[in-house]
């Protein structure tokens, strides 16, 4: 069962004359305990295929299953609880690590895990427990504000973890980082996708930062133009590519 | 996890602050209402002091607070012979202001009958008055000692017994002497008034030429007793016997047709729908106003508060949580800032009621009242904070 599938999935803003179509047609499948990016420059589509899988954009055509269930077939399936689902299977890294200002970072991994039901105790236990395995064993009660920028990150990480998602979807992950820190997230990122066998989407437009992934996906004009296997670049005709 | 606390928490000099500003609005707004019911134990503290079941009045007027009102003294006999009445008293009032300690010092002046009632309503320290003539009991708020002396009319007036708080419908603090004192001070002339009275009665006495010399004298002096008579009240007080029928007692004293007799409800609603009523709609008036500037602000800091927050809400919607998370936080936030602030003005006007120059009356209903328009306008308030960011979208987390 792959982590993510995706069936010619297409989005269009507006309607008519004016309408412009923000990803066109991609079709492509991540397993689990893969790590994929999506790279390309900016407008070129990548943050809107990142949101449409991430269930907050919804397609205009096209099928999205994310971990079995399917989410998508020209538009959202009737009677599926999005929330539900993003917390449940998705995890999010953000580019600007958007941890909540007034909570710990404790707090911050554990609001995660509450709002999915489990209790304060075991929420706080977990929390312990991911931030520690990230060196952040020290920085538990502090807040966002007195954290470095690769601490956030990790924080953020943390908290993405949380549930343990079958998928992380990250955008522009080290985008507020220096490339040192930007290249120690990647490289936790990548353990951590064999470690949890999460499936992990990476959006970023560096592509320094995309050394050692699985697989890379050069987007461009809303079309995925180009793939990467193990360092081997193919056309946009690959088998599993269209558009 | 209880967001809109840790919030607080984090922001918590902005919140204080806050909080403080609203809290002496609230103070304001408590304190409206405190003034609005002290207009009412003002208005009425000499009514209930006095204890009568009737006032009687000139005729034709709504005397003795509201209007002018005089009557010759000797009138109590006549009441006191109504059938169902227990007893009656004659009672003066009148304002005065003097100099005290080179600053305005007003009072409001009751005379009374030694021998019957509407005099104090009780003495805190001291003594009633004993003697016919100069001595006075006041109230504490003159804030006077006992010995201590003032002039008044012709005489200086010694304080003997200081009562409670006894205000005048105007608020001014109550001063108790004898009838005749107080009838000396209202009407009596100085000796050059006197002096020149009695010439110019005597200057037209001689003018009629028919009055024998002796007629003349006779006559001028009892003009003049006349003219220097100070046996005139403002009122006669009666209470009534058990089981009276006032109707029958006000329909009598009404037949003859020189008084108005008013029963203490009727006189309640002069006083307190005729004379305080625009003060209380005022006061009502700025109530209302202080509450929707109250509600306005509250609104505005919820609103802001959430533009503040539209990044952590998109978050917190992006990783799946309810929306009863995001509105609790809002709601929970407005109404611990709404209950702060009332607890803030609560103590504020509590410590500082009593030195607030007219009478404050904190009624429990009132402030229970208050305190569920406070957590009802934080409710409504936050409303525009919530709708906001209900339509936060979970993309707004994205991006730099």
């Amino acid at each position: 069962m792959y982590a993510i599938e995706v069936e010619r999935l297409t989005k269009i803003y507006g309607k008519g004359e004016t309408a412009v179509t923000a990803i066109a047609d991609a079709t492509f499948q991540v397993t689990p305990g893969e790590l994929v990016a999506i790279l390309g420059p900016s407008g070129s589509g990548k943050t809107t295929l990142l949101t449409a899988i991430g269930l907050i954009n919804e397609p205009t055509r096209g099928k999205l299953v994310i971990d079995g269930t399917a989410v998508a077939d020209g538009g959202w399936l009737p009677g599926l609880d999005l929330k539900r689902l993003r917390r449940e299977k998705l995890g999010f890294i953000f580019q600007a690590h958007n941890l909540i200002p007034f909570l710990s970072a404790r707090e911050n991994v554990m609001i995660a895990l509450e709002i999915n039901h489990l209790t304060r105790t075991e929420a706080r236990n977990r929390a312990d427990e991911l931030l520690s395995a990230l060196n952040l064993g020290h920085r538990l009660d502090n807040y966002p504000s007195a954290l470095s920028g690769g601490e956030a990150q990790r924080v953020a990480i943390a908290r993405a973890l949380a549930n343990k998602p079958s998928v992380i979807l990250a955008d522009e992950p080290t985008a507020a980082l220096d490339t040192e820190n930007g290249k120690n997230v990647m490289a936790l990122l990548k353990e951590l996708a064999v470690e949890n066998n999460s499936a992990i989407l990476v959006v970023t437009h560096d592509h320094r930062m995309v050394e050692g992934f699985d697989r890379i996906f050069h987007v461009s004009d809303g079309r995925i133009a180009g793939e990467e296997t193990n360092g081997v670049q193919h056309a946009g005709t690959a088998p599993a590519l269209q558009g | 996890m209880n967001l809109a606390v840790r919030d607080i928490r984090y922001h918590r000099g902005r919140f204080i602050l806050t909080s403080i500003g609203l809290g002496l609005l609230l103070g304001v707004v408590m304190s409206m209402g405190g003034i609005y019911r002290g207009l009412f134990a003002d208005a009425l503290a000499v009514l209930d002091s006095t204890r009568a079941d009737i006032w009687v009045v000139q005729q034709d007027t709504n005397g003795p607070f509201a209007e002018n009102s005089r009557i010759p003294e000797d009138i109590k006999y006549r009441v006191q012979a109504v059938p169902g009445v227990a007893e009656a008293a004659p009672l003066s009032f009148q304002t005065i202001q003097v100099e005290r300690m080179g600053k305005p010092f007003r009072f409001f002046l009751i005379g009374y009958d030694l021998n019957g009632f509407g005099g104090p309503p009780g003495v805190i320290a001291g003594r009633d008055i004993r003697q016919k003539h100069y001595e006075m009991v006041v109230a504490k708020a003159m804030k006077m000692e006992i010995g201590e002396k003032i002039h008044l009319g012709l005489h200086d007036y010694t304080v003997v017994g200081i009562t409670g708080k006894v205000v005048s419908s105007g608020g001014d603090p109550a001063a108790y002497v004898s009838l005749a004192d107080a009838q000396d001070i209202q009407f009596k002339k100085d000796n050059d008034a006197i002096r020149n009275d009695r010439e110019r009665i005597g200057t037209n006495l001689a003018g009629i030429r028919y009055l024998s010399p002796a007629q003349a004298t006779y006559l001028q002096q009892n003009i003049a007793d006349l003219t220097e008579s100070t046996h005139t009240v403002n009122t006669i007080v009666a209470r009534l016997a058990p089981g009276a029928d006032i109707k029958e007692v006000q329909g009598r004293i009404s037949r003859w047709n020189h008084f108005r007799p008013i029963s203490v409800e009727e006189q309640t609603k002069i006083l307190t729908k005729g004379m305080i009523e625009k003060a209380r709609m005022q006061l009502g008036l700025f109530r209302i106003i202080l509450l929707v500037i109250s509600a306005v602000i509250i609104s505005l800091i919820i609103y802001t508060s959430t533009l503040d927050k539209i990044r952590v809400i998109a978050t917190l919607k992006l990783i799946g949580s309810q929306n009863r998370v995001i509105i609790g936080m809002i709601l929970q936030q407005s109404l611990l800032m709404g209950i702060i602030a009332y607890a803030i003005g609560y103590v504020m006007i509590l410590l500082t009621y009593e030195k607030f120059p007219r009478r404050i009356v904190l009624e429990p209903f009132d402030l229970q009242a208050l305190f569920v328009i406070v957590v009802a306008i934080c409710m409504i308030s936050s409303f525009v904070g919530i709708r906001k960011a209900l339509r936060v979208e979970p993309a707004e987390a994205l991006g730099g």
